[in-house]
């Protein structure tokens, strides 16, 4: 027999779902997640002394400049001060791959074509310290995700995804980021969701994060099936939410609650 | 070797208090969670960190399993001179580690 408590709450729960209007953020109401922080979070983010993500960022610049055996070091192809504007391009349409690549799959494919390193994955470590020396590198920059139209497909695509119901809680990512922006969740504040500190440093995972593990934990919090690693649609979501971001200033590696 | 970070004002006076604040890349595993397996892990943690200023402890601390993980500890030290300040963690599965930091006094 099912639980009236569960039908209850469903109900309020649909009805708080399509209470608010379908209206989007305005673009000039565009809030970082970081304005959603307590000022102790804060604090700790902007001070390098304390904010726990510069350990992969002092990995990630000795990475840099680190000669793989039999292969070149990032620094030998990349002039010095190259580095500042990478993560604030991205996404970015790769003509090899025919398909849009984010940073992260950008540092993976030149690790595997001019490294001969095998792939980690946005998750794997020297991955992580990277991003990580490369968001820090792009601090403050406005995100300036690459216009060319065949990106376009592709944030069409993440859009539809943005605004489509999912899972058991039959809950969109719009009606939470859009509608109920500022709002509580449980005891978590919910945030407007551009993505401009990723990778982040979030003190549930203890440790530095990339953007589709932040994704697939928003997929598992509304009960439904994570799209398989490596997916599509990871990539579309990626894409439409740097777009929706576009010209705010890029803050990474944040640290996340 | 575990990355660390360590600050410290560049060029503090003789004399004068300043804050110390380290950071260390460590899990801190709890020893009272189970893997996705639901097999039990083991517990890594840091159990000891000291500071030394030319050998003498200056600032020492036990850490336990409640410590979050990659733990920062900051600490105010009077200035007695130049010298070398040495840090020393400490931890399950026999971690040790040490980094030293040349202090320059204006």
């Amino acid at each position: 027999m099912k639980h009236p408590g569960a039908a209850l709450s469903l109900c309020v729960l649909a009805a708080v779902a399509s209470s608010a209007q379908a209206t989007d953020t305005a673009p000039q109401a565009r809030r970082s997640g970081t304005e959603f922080m307590s000022p102790a979070l804060r604090a700790l983010q902007a001070d390098p002394a304390q904010n726990p993500a510069q350990l992969w960022v002092k990995d990630g610049e000795a990475l840099w400049s680190r000669a793989m055996p039999g292969a070149k070091a990032c620094a030998d192809c990349h002039a010095d001060g190259s580095q500042r504007g990478m993560a604030a391009r991205h996404p970015a349409w790769d003509e090899r791959l025919a398909r849009p690549v984010t940073l992260a799959e950008r540092i993976d494919q030149c690790r595997q074509r001019h490294q001969h390193q095998q792939p980690q994955g946005p998750d794997g470590p020297e991955l992580l310290a990277l991003a990580a020396y490369l968001a820090e590198a792009a601090r403050g920059l406005p995100w300036a995700p690459s216009d060319d139209p065949r990106l376009l497909p592709w944030q069409q695509r993440g859009e539809r995804l943005w605004r489509q119901r999912m899972g058991q809680l039959n809950l969109a990512c719009t009606q939470c980021h859009d509608q109920h922006a500022g709002a509580r969740l449980g005891g978590a504040t919910i945030p407007q969701a551009h993505p401009t500190g990723y990778p982040s440093y979030r003190l549930e995972w203890q440790t530095l994060g990339s953007l589709p593990r932040r994704l697939r934990g928003c997929l598992v919090g509304v009960r439904a099936e994570p799209f398989a690693p490596g997916a599509d649609e990871w990539l579309a979501l990626e894409v439409f939410l740097a777009r929706r971001a576009a010209g705010m200033a890029l803050e990474g590696p944040a640290v996340r609650p | 070797m575990a990355r660390t970070l360590i600050h410290l004002p560049p060029e503090p006076k003789r004399g004068e208090v300043i804050d110390i604040q380290v950071t260390i890349a460590h899990p801190m595993e709890t020893g009272f969670r189970s893997n996705d397996q639901g097999v039990p892990m083991q517990r890594d943690i840091l159990t000891h960190f000291e500071c030394r200023f030319e050998g003498r402890t200056v600032f020492r601390a036990e850490l336990h399993p409640a410590i979050a993980a990659n733990p920062y500890i900051a600490f105010a030290w009077r200035v007695e001179g130049p010298g070398t300040l040495s840090f020393t963690w400490e931890g399950d599965k026999g971690f040790q580690q040490t980094e030293t930091v040349a202090l320059k006094v204006a």
